[in-house]
């Protein structure tokens, strides 16, 4: 990918303490939401534009957008209409940025194969070009803009699960945790047997809803054994699911999207 | 049903209808506590093993490329294989399907004027339903393995690929000896070694006056024309080279090209299948060794549904399978339904494509769907199998077979909804809506809410928000 690192970052990486990177490349960067954070979680993508934005990377959002047709295509529904949309929503971008590993490794992993299975290659080979400038945004903040510190101070005891897509889809590794751990204030708990799978897996929650739940309510032990007040996860779907377990059963935990903790600061705190 | 019992049926398990199964498993209580147990041993013992071996990812790239090889090139290999092993006085037959298989060993067996024959551990024999067709014809196929024997005592199927029995425990072990086994000793415990040691004295007599025997095989090797199998407890030793005639069922894809190639499948197999550096008996054999061994060797070589799996470009690769089932012991959702739920032979993540793939997603289109896609299987398989995606394509084959009026409307509404921004814009719109159901909402639905809530509509959506401060 287009990883910059180069003498200069590292320096001012500690003079700076990553806050405000002057030496991050002009791109033009727009961000993918997600229609689940459009729709249901926009303080995700809220986060998202005020962490982007404090690294002093311009985001922009184009209203075209929808959905990057994953649920579609993992119920069997293949639609390369919203392929093509997304391809043509984002071509003139330099990088997208996605808040969910899940949407980012379905941009990166199925677009083609939904084109193709359509007979479409021309829409494949412009949906790998767009993939491979698709990012999510632990990859996008390390990766392209060249920092572990994004600035953040969350005075709580939280705990993060690496969603299965995020890991093993789209290899985010220790991204994620990289960018908590730098987070002032927080205290970050271990999630017992966290590669495990939540038991969302978008309909299949719906289409077999006992296996789900069982899933389910393994999770949600390891999360009240983990002690932590804040569950995270660079996913909204996952913690939907989840964060809907928990909630049933008046857990007392909280879900939050990753950049949610990211973007909150020592001012919003005690504001 | 020519494919056999790819697919089975039996009173109280519902075929292939995995949510239906799954829910009858998931209550099981006993159930879902030994196979947590049996799959979180093997699944600890071969991360350690796959920690320890530094070249495990060429290891795993290599066994993918063989294997990719062989299926480029089958019928070249095949004929190779057929060739060499006849030279060596082995008799190679050819089945289509599992009807034609069974019917070609049925008819070997009878050819010995034998009534009896034992067996060694083998999915291909499960699949094309061997013991029952023996058992028609009136020959009596006695299973060695010993968890095969217990299940054959129980009148029970396997649930495993490699542990066939890891839905019972030592307990209800002792209580299946006591009650099937005629030879066992009253006072049985549930000891591991009381209940091995009286599997062994029963089998004992089995292996000295049984004169035929029936076997799969991990590999065929076409340069030599060898057959091998990978074994534990050294009944399938037995079985190999006490009886007078040895017939052998051999899926297809099953071929090696050359000899070399077992040093990559003698690591990745062990390690992957029980956690073991290596198989405790690994017995090859080509053709016949006068004087040494079965004189009379036969190989069917089986293909039901193979070819066709074949002509798959993405599905295809589920043929590079060795059967080592480590993707069943890392699957969470096979942790929690055991293998009868998938209603197949294959049971699991690799069941789920492999069942679909060999006998037709139309018979059976649930079990693409009994994932939540969480990749761990791919990440384990030991030749690279990216079960997730080939999982995905086959979804696309069963909704595009099958219709269901309600969800083909929901998935294009929603597909129509997303399919520009003035729709998409209204559609938002609805999102307060969900407030309504948060805790109780209609079917299909109510499969969410029966355990979940739904999320707090946000007073605005995020292009709301966006449109008003930007």
């Amino acid at each position: 990918m287009c990883g910059r690192r180069g003498p200069a970052a590292e320096k001012d990486a500690g003079l700076l303490r990553g806050w405000r990177l002057y030496d991050a490349p002009r791109m033009r960067v727009a961000l993918f939401s997600t229609c689940l954070v459009d729709a249901l979680f926009p303080d995700a993508g809220k986060a998202t534009v005020q962490i982007l934005e404090r690294l002093g990377q311009p985001v922009e959002f184009p209203l075209e957008q929808t959905c990057c047709g994953q649920m579609h295509a993992n119920s069997g529904y293949f639609e390369p209409k919203l392929v093509r949309r997304y391809v043509d929503v984002f071509a003139n971008y330099d990088a997208v940025v996605v808040p969910s590993g899940s949407c980012a490794g379905a941009i990166r992993h199925q677009h083609a194969m939904v084109a193709r299975a359509a007979g479409d290659e021309p829409l494949a080979r412009r949906a790998e070009a767009i993939a491979d400038k698709t990012y999510e945004l632990s990859q996008f903040v390390i990766d392209v803009l060249n920092t572990d510190d994004v600035g953040a101070y969350f005075p709580h005891r939280v705990t993060y699960h690496p969603t299965c897509h995020s890991v093993r889809m789209l290899g985010v590794g220790d991204r994620p945790l990289r960018l908590l751990r730098n987070v002032r204030g927080i205290e970050l708990v271990e999630l017992p047997r966290q590669e495990e799978c939540c038991g969302f897996g978008g309909t299949f929650s719906i289409k077999n809803p006992d296996v789900s739940a069982a899933m389910l309510a393994d999770k949600m032990e390891a999360v009240i054994e983990s002690g932590a007040e804040v569950l995270c996860a660079g996913d909204r779907s996952c913690l939907m699911h989840i964060g809907g377990g928990l909630s049933r059963i008046r857990a007392g935990v909280r879900t939050l999207h990753l950049a949610e903790i990211l973007a909150s600061t020592d001012e919003a705190a005690h504001r | 049903m020519s494919s056999g019992e790819l697919i089975w049926s039996e009173e109280g398990w519902a075929g292939a209808d995995f949510p239906q199964n799954a829910k009858q498993a998931v209550n099981d209580s006993q159930l879902r506590r030994n196979v947590r147990k049996a799959t979180g041993t093997i699944r600890e013992r071969r991360a350690g093993l796959v920690a320890e071996t530094p070249d495990w990812r060429q290891l795993r790239r290599a066994g993918a490329a063989i294997k990719d090889d062989v299926l480029h090139h089958l019928d070249g290999y095949l004929e190779e294989f057929e060739r060499n092993a006849t030279a060596r006085g082995a008799h190679v037959h050819w089945a289509r399907d599992a009807q034609e298989a069974a019917r070609t060993v049925t008819d070997l067996v009878r050819a010995t004027g034998h009534t009896e024959v034992i067996k060694v551990k083998s999915m291909a024999t499960q699949e094309i339903g061997l013991v029952k067709a023996l058992e028609q014809a009136g020959i009596a196929a006695h299973e060695t393995d010993l968890a095969e024997m217990i299940l054959q005592l129980s009148n029970d199927r396997p649930s495993h690929i490699v542990v066939p029995a890891l839905h019972r425990n030592r307990a209800e072990i002792r209580r299946i000896f006591l009650d099937g086994m005629d030879d066992a000793p009253k006072d049985l415990s549930d000891d591991p070694h009381a209940l091995a040691e009286a599997a062994r004295l029963h089998l004992r007599r089995l292996f000295l006056r049984t004169k035929v025997a029936v076997s799969g095989a991990n590999f065929a090797i076409a340069e030599t024309g060898g057959l091998l199998v990978a074994e534990s407890e050294g009944n399938g030793r037995m079985c190999l080279t006490l009886p007078d005639t040895l017939i052998s069922v051999v899926g297809i894809e099953k071929l090696l090209p050359t000899w070399r190639d077992l040093e990559v499948f003698l690591q990745l197999l062990p390690r992957s299948s029980t956690g073991e550096r290596m198989n405790p008996y690994n017995s090859v054999w080509s053709g016949v060794t006068p004087g040494d061994g079965p004189q009379s060797v036969h190989i069917v070589l089986l293909d039901n549904g193979r070819t066709k799996a074949l002509a798959d470009n993405i599905g295809r690769q589920a043929l590079r399978c060795i059967r080592c089932a480590a993707c069943l012991n890392v699957c969470p959702v096979y942790e929690r339904t055991g293998g009868h739920a998938y209603g197949a032979t294959y049971p699991g993540p690799i069941g789920a494509i492999l069942t679909p793939l060999l006998a037709g997603v139309e018979h059976a289109p649930q079990l693409p769907f009994a994932s939540s896609l969480c990749g761990a299987c791919y990440e384990v398989c030991p030749v690279e199998i990216d079960i997730p995606t080939v999982l995905v394509k086959l979804r696309h084959d069963a909704v595009k077979a099958e219709r269901h009026r309600l969800q083909d409307a929901t998935f294009a509404a929603a597909a129509q909804a997303m399919s520009g921004r003035r729709r998409w814009t209204l559609a938002l719109k609805l999102a307060p809506l969900v407030r309504l159901v948060r805790q109780g909402a209609p079917p299909p639905l109510s499969g969410w809410t029966r355990t979940r809530d739904l999320p707090d509509p946000p007073p605005e959506s995020f292009r709301e928000w966006w449109t008003k401060h930007r």
